[in-house]
């Protein structure tokens, strides 16, 4: 399954993504200038990688969504191709309005890099298949604007449809204040758009995808979009129910 | 030419880390600040045929690029530059 990632000047977790697609999953994986177009044919996921797109000027990935390459993601996120956005990449997704909601400095105004626990709120995705629901895993964050802001009916709104990916959590899954690294609204951590087929998340999944990085639990996320992608997974039940 | 001032503002409601910051520093140092705001001054030089077209072309960049809707406000004031 063709993967893409978008190299912004300044992305700077291009190189990871690109691994995991290809070396630790055994899939091809393709780099895309920003300023080159593509057809939604071309591939069946998307990654826009973490790092810091033009600087971060006027505000993160403000500037990026209106690089010729973004016009593409938006045509393959409106063919149902799969976009998933790392950190920087999520700043993206946000900006360019294919997510909801807006990121803020983190509250404590620290850039943070560490790893945090999650909590799956979702399984139910092509992003989240082999995680199962509730589960606690372990991902590194490197960031200091992921504290996200949506107003309430926007959150009401995620709930109802199951569209929280991710909580900071503590190891034991309890979604407290003291697990919020950063002061997202709710813990969130990720969040996915009504179709299902775009992700945006905080947490670095490529940075702890292979035993030699001590933690494995990212790579589930890049398994679940094969296993989708290959047709061996259904995903919307629960918005069926 | 004209020049535009835009300010881009958080909207009333939305937690200002930074400010929060800023006015424990000011406190600190002694003056009696009750509550503090960042925002941003943007400054532009543009072509425009009047000074109606010219606030209409501020209007345009503040609503595409210059605010994000979801968190911050914007104002501006547009002038003709003197010769």
């Amino acid at each position: 399954m063709r993967c893409a990632v978008i190299v912004f000047p300044g992305s700077n977790c291009d190189v990871d993504c690109f691994h995991v697609w290809k070396e630790v999953l055994g899939q091809p994986a393709e780099y895309v200038f920003h300023k080159e177009k593509f057809s939604p044919e071309d591939f069946d996921l998307i990654i826009l990688p973490g790092g810091f797109s033009y600087g971060d000027y006027l505000r993160a990935g403000a500037i990026a969504r209106f690089s010729p390459a973004m016009d593409s993601v938006y045509k393959a996120a409106e063919k149902g191709k799969l976009i998933l956005g790392i950190c920087n990449g999520f700043q993206i997704l946000l900006e360019a309005g294919l997510l909801p909601g807006a990121m803020m400095k983190n509250r404590d105004l620290k850039f943070h890099c560490h790893d945090v626990y999650l909590k799956v709120g979702t399984a139910d995705s092509p992003f989240t298949n082999m995680y199962l629901p509730g589960e606690v895993v372990k991902m590194p964050i490197a960031h200091g604007e992921g504290n996200y802001y949506a107003d309430a009916d926007t959150i009401e709104r995620l709930k109802r449809e199951d569209r929280i990916i991710f909580y900071y959590s503590d190891e034991k899954g309890n979604i407290t204040d003291e697990a919020n690294p950063n002061g997202s609204v709710e813990n969130i951590a990720g969040i996915l758009n009504e179709e299902r087929n775009v992700l945006g998340m905080m947490p670095h999944p490529e940075r702890c995808a292979e035993e030699i990085l001590g933690n494995t639990d990212g790579k589930r996320l890049f398994m679940s979009i094969l296993e989708y992608l290959e047709g061996r997974v259904k995903i919307g039940k629960s918005r069926r129910s | 030419m004209f020049n535009a001032k835009i300010w881009v503002r958080f909207k009333n409601g939305v937690l200002d880390p930074q400010g929060a910051a800023i006015k424990g520093a000011l406190n600190h140092l002694g003056f009696e600040a009750e509550d503090v705001r960042v925002g941003k001054l943007i400054e532009v030089k543009l072509k425009a045929d009047n000074l109606d077209e010219a606030k209409a072309k501020v209007r345009m960049m503040c609503e595409k690029l210059l605010a994000n809707p979801v968190l911050e406000d914007f104002s501006f004031e547009v002038v003709e530059e003197s010769i």
